[in-house]
């Protein structure tokens, strides 16, 4: 795992990035980066991970770095 | 919690994981756009005005006053080549500054600045208040990205 600071998403997001938001729905409803999908911590296994492609890069983020 | 995301995905056999650690308070800060219920909130990142004077730490006095005559504003904004926010040329100081020194030993070093996220509302609130007629904003790296007013907000 690599942690990544903005200009290093913005080239994996250029590349084909996989984003993936793990805060809880609501708050993904509310408001999520374009193109992200929600897959909350808490469900966070290999059922709910079955859309993600493997042979491509994942990026995950949440609120902040707290 | 995005780290325990990141290990449990490793622990499913996801090989090319990442974790945007500043994560979407950092994306916001950057006057990025996003989607949702709540992407229409009126944030002052909506607002930016991008006319202000901006000038060089190297620039003399006399070509930022004549730069800062031009423009719709009193003041000028000291950044580095990429935008990087320095300082602040107030009215008084380009009025009473020698017209020879370079603006980066006359500037106000590091004067404060807003993030594009906050709410426009609060901020137009605030700024009236405090009998502001603009604040700077910027992003978390400290580039310039405008100035907001309160009539705009």
């Amino acid at each position: 795992m690599t942690t990544v600071l903005y200009p290093a998403l913005r080239r994996l997001l250029d590349d084909g990035a996989q984003l993936v938001e793990v805060l809880p729905a609501g708050e993904y409803d509310e408001m999520h980066l374009p193109g992200s999908v929600n897959i909350p911590l808490k469900t966070l296994d290999a059922t709910t991970t079955a859309g993600l492609d493997r042979s491509r890069q994942v990026v995950v983020y949440c609120w902040d770095a707290l | 919690m995005s780290p325990r995301a990141a290990c449990r995905l490793a622990t499913l056999g996801f090989t090319q994981v990442y974790d945007y650690v500043p994560g979407k308070v950092d994306w916001l800060a950057r006057n990025q756009p996003v989607e949702g219920t709540g992407a229409d909130t009126e944030m002052i990142g909506r607002h930016l005005r991008q006319e202000v004077t901006t000038v060089r730490p190297e620039e003399r006095i006399s070509a930022v006053r004549a730069r800062v005559a031009r423009s719709a504003h009193r003041f000028a904004l000291v950044t580095t080549a990429d935008g990087i926010l320095l300082g602040r040329l107030r009215a008084a100081v380009l009025d009473d500054a020698d017209p020879t020194r370079p603006a980066g030993e006359v500037m106000e070093a590091g004067p404060s600045t807003l993030r594009p996220h906050e709410p426009a509302a609060a901020i137009a609130d605030r700024l009236v208040d405090k009998g502001l007629s603009y604040a700077i904003v910027a992003d978390p790296d400290g580039r310039l990205l405008g100035t907001v007013h309160p009539g705009d907000l």
